[in-house]
């Protein structure tokens, strides 16, 4: 019938539309982000610490900060996720009690706004067991909020192995963990990697649980001890204080730049991991 | 003549939950010879093999009432070390599901899980289990490759590499030739023939010719009974029971 050939024809090209428009929208941040901040961007923004708070100077210690946040918060999520996850899947009857409870935390958890766990960092991390304003408290806090991720996206992973695998392998006179270990994980891996580096971008982009937990301090942070200025935090302050827009949108470029160097670091160790066949 | 019983079920029932999939199941797997199961789809074919390795206690909800001896000891009895039980009772299962690593990698996996590190040692069981299962000279140039870029029938013989580089001594195969053509089925044959000289085979099989060819001794189950046991030649030449005849000359199932 020709009217539902063009009704066809017109839903194509709505659905086309808003993909472009979609596109657009991204094109025209990413653009106007390296637009206005490559012109910020040389090594001594890199290299030199901030003066006057920020308004001249370059971001270094705020990028040390935001490392050391990431790196200590995804090395305390990483395995506690994971191990959650294989728990769930591997262990864990399928309808106990404990296991439905792990999972309805992870699911609350997942939907609390970040903001709730900078405030409980604060007065638990912070303030309860007196770690202060420090990059423990901010990574503590921050592995809290990406957990979740971790657990659910390695959950997916674990699950999809297939279970002929598992069978083989227990057949062969594995025992269980063996198996884990040496068949189920490594076929999961690029999932459990996505999953990490979802969690990884959270941390990273994160502003106001790490306002509340690691502080504002612009000194150069040595120890996990030190209170620390995340990129974001920083960029958020310069903004928000009319500090210096141009340093701003140059703290923002290298936060994207940062997030697709994290993204192509996983991509690559993916691969290799793949073709030493696990 | 005294004949050699390696395993043996005795009075075995399964369930999986409610619904009973084995009953009373008596049967003897005499060493060096190859047993044959047959039967329609779901008469439990399977579940019994996968009882003789204790597979099925990975299913949750499935129990098992009654005995399995392998030589002379009960497997379902407390404290079996069921490691040991599936090192000697291999399997290899219906669709061939190689390790997503390399050919080397998937032979070697049994020695190094039971504690083999030394590569030369390694290099010799890898060697010697690819000759026994007829790939050798297919792969010996590319040991390093994914096995999962090999053909159906190669990942098939891969697969029984796997399970003799643990040197096992019973080896269950599950429909081992359900996605070969008939020139690899045919070396399939080959193969079994040679290897029942060195290991007790227990096959599951929906080719009739296959079993009366291969098999020294054939099970006919229906409905989770096994009906008839005997000979091989005497149970396709002289079937005591009728539903037996109207199975093996293809009158149903
Ligand atoms: N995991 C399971 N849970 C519940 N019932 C099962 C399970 N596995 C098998 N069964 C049931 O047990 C019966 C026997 O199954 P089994 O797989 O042993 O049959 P089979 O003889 O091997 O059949 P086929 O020739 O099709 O492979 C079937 O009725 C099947 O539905
Ligand atoms: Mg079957």
């Amino acid at each position: 019938m020709p009217g539902t050939r063009i009704g066809e024809k017109a839903l194509t090209c709505l659905l086309y539309l808003s993909a472009l428009i979609i596109i657009g929208i991204l094109l025209a941040i990413v653009g106007y982000i390296v637009y206005k901040g490559l012109a910020m961007i040389n090594l001594d923004f890199i290299m030199q610490a901030p003066r006057r708070a920020g308004k001249e100077g370059g971001i270094s210690s705020t990028i040390v900060g935001t490392l050391y946040l990431t790196v200590l918060s995804l090395a305390i999520a990483a395995p506690l996720g994971v191990g959650t996850a294989i728990h769930l899947e591997e262990y864990a009857q399928k309808e106990s009690y404990f296991a439905y409870l792990v999972t309805l935390t992870a699911e609350t958890l997942a939907a609390i706004p970040s903001i709730i766990y900078g405030l409980f960092g604060f007065v638990f991390f912070v303030i309860y067991l007196k770690l202060g304003w420090s990059i423990w408290s901010g990574s503590l806090t921050l592995a809290i909020m990406v957990w979740p991720t971790i657990t659910r996206t390695a959950q997916e992973a674990i699950l999809s192995v297939p279970r002929e695998y598992r069978e083989n392998s227990l057949a062969l006179g594995a025992s269980k963990w063996q198996t884990i270990r040496k068949i189920v994980i490594p076929a999961a891996i690029p999932g459990i990697v996505t999953g990490m580096i979802l969690a990884l971008g959270r941390a990273i982009g994160e502003t106001a649980a790490v306002l509340l937990t690691a502080g504002t301090s612009l000194g150069m942070p040595l120890s996990p001890a030190d209170p620390a200025r995340s990129m974001s935090v920083h960029l958020y302050m310069l903004a928000m204080e009319g500090l210096s827009m141009e340093r701003a949108f140059g703290t923002a470029f290298l936060i994207i730049i940062l997030l697709l160097f994290i993204n192509y670091l996983a991509n690559r160790s993916m691969s290799l991991l793949s073709h030493n066949g696990g | 003549m005294e004949k050699a019983i390696k395993m043996k079920s005795r009075e075995l029932n399964l369930f999986y939950g409610n619904f009973q999939a084995l009953y009373n199941i008596n049967m003897d797997i005499e060493e060096n010879r190859v047993t044959a199961l047959i039967g329609p789809s779901g008469c439990g074919k399977s579940s019994f093999l996968r009882s003789l390795n204790r597979l099925n206690e990975l299913i949750e909800g499935s129990r098992i009432s009654g005995e399995v001896f392998l030589d002379d000891s009960a497997i379902y009895e407390k404290g079996i070390n069921v490691v040991e039980l599936r090192k000697k009772v291999g399997m290899v299962f219906q669709k061939p599901a190689v390790f997503p690593m390399s050919i080397y990698e998937n032979v070697a996996y049994g020695p190094r899980i039971h504690g083999i590190k030394k590569r030369s040692e390694l290099d010799e069981i890898v060697c010697r289990s690819l000759q026994s299962a007829n790939l050798w000279d297919e792969v010996k140039d590319r040991l390093v490759a994914p096995a999962n870029q090999m053909s159906g029938g190669q990942q098939q013989r891969l697969v029984i590499a796997r399970v003799l580089a643990v040197q096992p001594e019973v080896i269950l195969m599950d429909e081992p030739a359900s996605a070969l053509d008939p020139i690899s089925t045919a070396r399939l044959e080959e193969l079994i023939a040679i290897l029942k000289t060195r290991y007790t085979i227990v096959i599951v099989t929906h080719n009739m010719q296959q079993a009366a060819r291969v098999s020294d001794y054939t099970g006919f189950f229906l409905h989770g009974c096994m009906l008839e046991f005997n000979r091989t030649e005497e149970l396709f030449l002289n079937p005591r029971h009728n539903k037996t005849e109207d199975y093996i000359t293809g009158r149903f199932g």
